[in-house]
């Protein structure tokens, strides 16, 4: 058992790309800490900066009260989960299992007692003797998990395990992930792209951009409180709606905070469509263009009617002046319909102008 | 997977064929079934008379302890050259997968040598390691060491393997380059965090997984040192000293062309031939098996 800190991480390679741009993370013992972002953030350098396999150029990283920049993979006492599982071809899933216990002298009873406990838990016990190649994606990701627990290492690393399963089986193994990691009480870390699997699985959310760290925290507290509008619209989905709070059309209800805010946010789910105009809040006048029926909830897309300027860059952007609102059910307004959407002041989320502070009103 | 071209003229596909088998017909067939006849001929040493013996050249060359001799070093030379620029050319390839500065330099420099010809070889080494001539030569008696590969037939044995070896280890470099880069990084990773140390991860994951291409590289090395290593034999020993150096491929030239008993090389060509066919089945085989572990 041990809690992993990051101390000031840097990377930069010998062409002098920065990849990660000095990063404090503190994960504690038991934990399961999830790295998110877009592709390209760093999360994945940063988890193979953990597990030894690509070099720390500046900073520490400290694993159960021991620094670590220095000591090989194999003596960081880790276990890593591949995205392609990165099993052995040639070896058989009790092989697979057993290949570093034995690296490490353990006497071969041992090892049995181990790897078949391991199997048990996984369901894998009926196909301890085939070879990788004659399972299923499902099956070999299992395998791979496998292959950490039996080492009962200090730490575990997942580097975006379920990004090769379909979207059933990710949920599944999703859910499996979370109640082995709770049961066997280990630090976990997990990089991911998927702001859902991020949102589930983390008791602590590290969201990261641009080789570094944008937010840390419980993700509800994320979601709730976003620092910067690259968080705000990167967790939910669909994302949040950003606005320039510089059109008179919103400056004029936002009573004064808007002479600090440049930019404000409010989430699909916030917006009521309805005549009423709440003290502070926001409301708007909106074309529909377009109705996603999804079952429980309809995604109404409209545009405003003044053209918007672009705010400051996100992923999952909206073009300007288009507006998200989610509403439960099925009833939804017709497409060319003029609507009037409104979100209450608690549900204002305020930005800088530069969208990278967060402003509480 | 089939592909079913479909010809509206019956005598089209046939025409398209003709050129290549026009050519394996003359420059193959042809020598070789001259090769099968002129075996069972025997000829008088004027070349005035010739008369059908049957198998009597056979019976002669496998009662002859030469021609076993030359069987036994033909396949010492194969499994010599083999395992040496195996095992070389797989130590550079392991080397050159590593992430270094210039690597496309040096992959380009290693895998130059296959475009060099066998007696363009065979000269290099001559010019190298000649007792009079040769550079190294010189350095080799100035340590004491006896060295005179044109008198002693097993430093000749070990020049004629070197130089062919040498040769050889471009192309076995190049596969297994190719071998190890099909192999996920990952998987090496893995090993490193499961705590297996370099030898340790090379002898149980990188060793195994290349395990195909090791097959398929050792049957083309034989096949080679077998057959292609005349060029370099002629220039740089001719055989000697004495018969030291002569390979089955060497002695059907020499006991033909120099030794004009042309049924006794016909029906040595005529074996290798079949030795041909056998070793040419085997590999086909392994081509085709893809997957072996």
């Amino acid at each position: 058992m041990a809690n992993v800190t990051l101390r000031n991480v840097r990377k930069t390679y010998t062409g002098g790309f920065e990849a990660i741009k000095g990063v404090n993370v503190d994960v504690a013992d038991g934990q399961f800490c999830v790295l998110v972002g877009p592709s390209g953030c760093g999360k994945s350098t940063l988890l193979r900066m953990v597990a030894g396999l690509e070099t720390v150029t500046g900073g520490e990283i400290d694993i159960g009260g021991r620094v670590v920049n220095q000591i090989e993979p194999a003596d960081r006492d880790i276990a890593m989960v591949f995205q392609n599982y990165a099993l052995y071809p040639h070896m058989s899933v009790y092989n697979n299992m057993a290949y570093g216990l034995r690296n490490r002298g353990m006497a071969e009873a041992e090892i049995k007692t181990r790897v078949e406990e391991a199997a048990r838990v996984l369901e894998l016990s009926a196909m301890l003797e085939r070879k990788p190649r004659q399972l299923s994606g499902g099956q070999r990701q299992r395998v791979a998990m496998g292959r950490a627990i039996v080492r009962q290492p200090k730490v575990f690393l997942f580097d975006e395990p379920l990004s090769n399963l379909d979207a059933k089986l990710r949920i599944a193994m999703r859910v499996e992930i979370r109640k082995l990691q709770r049961r066997l009480n280990t630090t976990s870390i997990y990089v991911t792209h998927d702001q859902l699997e991020a949102m589930t699985l983390a008791d602590i959310l590290v969201v990261m951009n641009g080789g570094q760290v944008e937010q840390v925290g419980n993700p509800l507290a994320i979601y709730e409180k976003p620092a910067t509008t690259f968080v705000a619209s990167f967790i939910g989905a669909p994302p949040m709606n950003l606005m320039s709070t510089r059109p008179d059309e919103i400056k004029s209800q936002l009573d004064g905070a808007a002479d600090e805010a440049g930019i404000v946010g409010i989430r699909p789910e916030d917006f009521a469509i309805t005549d009423q105009t709440p003290a502070g809040g926001v409301a708007l006048p909106l074309t529909v263009e377009a109705i996603e029926r999804v079952g429980a909830e309809t995604f109404v897309y409209g545009s405003r009617e003044q053209e918007d300027q672009r705010v400051a860059a996100t992923p999952g952007e909206l073009p300007p002046g288009e507006v998200i609102v989610r509403i439960p059910g099925t009833d939804a307004p017709a497409i060319g319909q003029k609507i009037r959407v409104a979100a209450v002041r608690p549900k204002l989320h305020l930005f800088s102008g530069d969208g990278r502070t967060r402003i509480e009103a | 997977m089939q592909k079913q071209a479909i010809f509206q003229s019956k005598l089209l596909p046939y025409a398209l064929v003709a050129p290549q088998l026009a050519i394996v017909l003359i420059f193959f067939y042809w020598p070789a079934l001259q090769a099968v006849i002129q075996s069972f001929l025997l000829q008088d040493a004027f070349g005035l008379s010739t008369s059908f013996v049957w198998f009597e050249n056979y019976v002669e060359l496998f009662k002859d302890p030469a021609y076993f001799a030359a069987v036994v070093r033909t396949f010492f030379f194969s499994f010599a050259i083999a395992i040496s620029s195996l095992s070389f050319a797989l130590l550079l390839a392991v080397m050159a997968d590593k992430p270094l500065r210039g690597s496309m330099l040096y992959r380009t420099l290693l895998i130059w040598p296959y475009a060099v010809a066998p007696p363009v070889v065979g000269v290099l080494w001559i010019f190298m390691l000649h007792p009079s001539l040769g550079v190294i030569s010189r350095y080799l008696r100035a340590a004491g060491v006896d060295w005179n590969p044109l008198l002693d037939g097993n430093q000749a044995a070990g020049l004629i393997i070197l130089a062919a070896a040498w040769k050889q280890i471009s192309y076995n470099f190049l596969f297994f380059l190719a071998g190890l880069q099909a192999i996920p990084k990952s998987v090496f990773e893995a090993a490193a965090i499961d705590g297996a140390r370099p030898m340790r991860r090379f002898w149980t994951v990188t060793f195994p997984l290349l395990s195909p291409t090791i097959f398929f590289l050792l049957v083309v090395n034989i096949v080679y040192a077998f057959f292609d290593t005349f060029g370099i034999i002629d220039t740089m020993t001719r055989g000697g000293p004495g018969t030291s150096t002569v390979t089955l491929v060497y002695k059907v030239y020499s006991d033909g062309l120099l030794g004009g008993n042309l049924g006794s090389s016909a029906a040595q060509s005529v074996v290798l031939m079949i030795m041909v066919i056998v070793l040419t089945g085997i590999q086909f085989r392994f081509v085709e098996r893809k997957v072996t572990y």
